[in-house]
């Protein structure tokens, strides 16, 4: 199985001693972690019935209904304008569902939203330009508890930014920035990751990089929701990583249609 | 140290706004500057005359204070709000409300609490009577706080806008006036020679629900603005 390696070749990041050392560390970190069974007979970590959202009694999105158990990626495929965002901001307990419900391992998501289940990555990363990327994961970690087993070096080590911890944010670029998020989505121990267009701004290297935490976060028995439309992770000419989506209970991709095309008519 | 309890997002929260000002120190300083300027302008405009100066001293530098205070209440949540951070305190586990009172005080702590210390010296300017300091200081110490608190909700109200800066102030200037009548009528009575713990006494009032209330309506408007 392949680690979320630092300083990758292809990265072409500087590849330097600190990170070289702290590397077999990191991986056994990573390998000692006991792979979680998925129960089948245990609530699914998100599950939605008959979600909708209307703006102005417009349709944006819906009705959808489908589950994500622990260990599953799904991938939401749809065109620009089909409520890929506002979906993820509805399952993130941002804006209040107009029909249906949401459910967190069995809880109504109101009652859930209490307790760090959720990790939301949205088009605005959160993160502010003028501390260091090393700053912005200990606000992180403060404001939404650390993940056991991890610290904010190690984290920003795993997406390639070893040598840039106490560089101002507002020094990196638009790809860097969104590794910095990205680290801080590895240190919060939020089991379900919402990520809006995660491989936006991001190289070769930073594509793969997010597949493999999306394939080490659902080994670890934590699930995602990835928006994405199409354009960054395919044309790329990386692999298209199918076994990060096994077949869910609903098909994404007829699942997004049926969003867009509620949201066309 | 713990990570993920309410007292280390509290903590993680003053530590980062306060960093924050310390990196832009120089727009931290100008509503003092701008107090400043203003209480320095009433002699030029009016006259030297220093029993003029005396019987407005007292409202000169409050109103000056109150003016300062608004400057800098746009940008109260304004930056979190373009960068997304605001979505994420709102995602976070902890009571959204503490989380914004803890934003409210650093604003109070480095906008207004450096204009309530220099406030003797603006009373200076103006040849403050010496029997009107005390009870400016602690009208100040009073009023400052609330003025944050109340301004606070306005701006959460209407940072989801673009260009709210006229609409933030039209919703401000009547919520500021009745603070100003109490901390105006306090320091006047004190210059008459007549006793002060009445209006003082309203305005700790006033403070007293504000803190406990404000950050709640904030917190609500925050959330309607992000949707």
């Amino acid at each position: 199985m392949r680690l979320p390696s630092p300083n990758s070749q292809a990265d072409g990041w500087p590849q330097t001693r600190s990170a070289a050392a702290m590397a077999p560390t990191l991986r056994s970190r990573y390998d000692s972690r006991p792979m979680k069974p998925t129960d089948p007979e245990a609530p699914a970590l998100l599950e939605a019935r008959g979600l909708a959202y209307l703006r102005n009694d417009e349709p944006i999105f819906g009705p959808l209904d489908f589950a994500l158990r622990g260990g599953e990626v799904v991938l939401m495929e749809g065109d620009n304008g089909s409520g890929k965002t506002t979906l993820l901001r509805v399952l993130s307990g941002l804006l209040e569902p107009s029909l249906g419900e949401i459910h967190l391992q069995g809880q109504p998501l109101t009652v859930a939203r209490l307790s760090q289940q959720v990790a939301l990555l949205s088009h605005q990363l959160g993160i502010k330009n003028e501390l260091s990327p090393l700053q912005n994961c200990r606000f992180a970690i403060g404001l939404c508890g650390l993940r056991p087993g991890i610290t904010p070096h190690h984290a920003l080590l795993s997406v390639g930014l070893a040598g840039y911890e106490d560089v101002a944010v507002r020094q990196l670029s638009a790809g860097q920035k969104k590794r910095v998020a990205l680290a801080r989505l590895l240190l919060v121990p939020a089991a379900l990751w919402l990520l809006d267009e995660p491989y936006a701004n991001l190289d070769r290297g930073g594509i793969e990089l997010v597949n493999r935490l999306l394939e080490l976060h659902a080994r670890r028995g934590g699930a995602a929701l990835i928006t994405s439309h199409g354009a960054y992770a395919y044309t790329s000419g990386a692999p298209r990583r199918i076994e990060l989506r096994p077949a869910s209970k609903i098909n994404p991709r007829a699942l997004a249609a049926s969003g867009s095309s509620e949201a066309i008519a | 140290m713990s990570y993920g309890t309410t007292g280390s997002a509290c903590r993680a929260l003053l530590a980062r706004d306060l960093r924050l000002l310390w990196r832009r120190r120089g727009d931290a300083l100008n509503p003092l500057l701008f107090a400043f300027m203003v209480v320095a302008l009433f002699p030029f405009a009016l006259g030297p005359d220093p029993a003029l100066l005396a019987r407005i001293a007292a409202g000169s530098v409050l109103v000056a204070v109150l003016l300062a205070g608004l400057l800098s209440l746009d940008a109260l949540f304004r930056s979190d709000l373009d960068d997304g951070s605001l979505e994420q305190l709102v995602l976070s586990p902890h009571p959204l409300a503490l989380l914004v009172g803890c934003k409210i005080f650093v604003h109070w702590l480095t906008t207004a609490l450096p204009l309530v210390l220099a406030a003797p010296l603006l009373g200076e300017l103006l040849h403050l009577p010496a029997q009107v300091r005390p009870v400016l200081l602690i009208t100040l110490v009073l009023s400052t706080p609330l003025l944050s608190l109340m301004g606070a909700i306005c701006v959460a109200l209407t940072v989801g806008m673009r260009r709210s800066g006229m609409l933030l102030t039209l919703l401000v200037l009547p919520l500021y006036v009745p603070v100003l009548i109490f901390a105006a009528g306090a320091c006047d009575a004190a210059q008459n020679g007549l006793p002060t713990l009445a209006p003082l006494l309203w305005l700790a009032a006033g403070l007293v629900l504000a803190v406990v209330l404000a950050p709640l309506a904030c917190a609500a408007a925050l959330k309607i603005s992000l949707s």
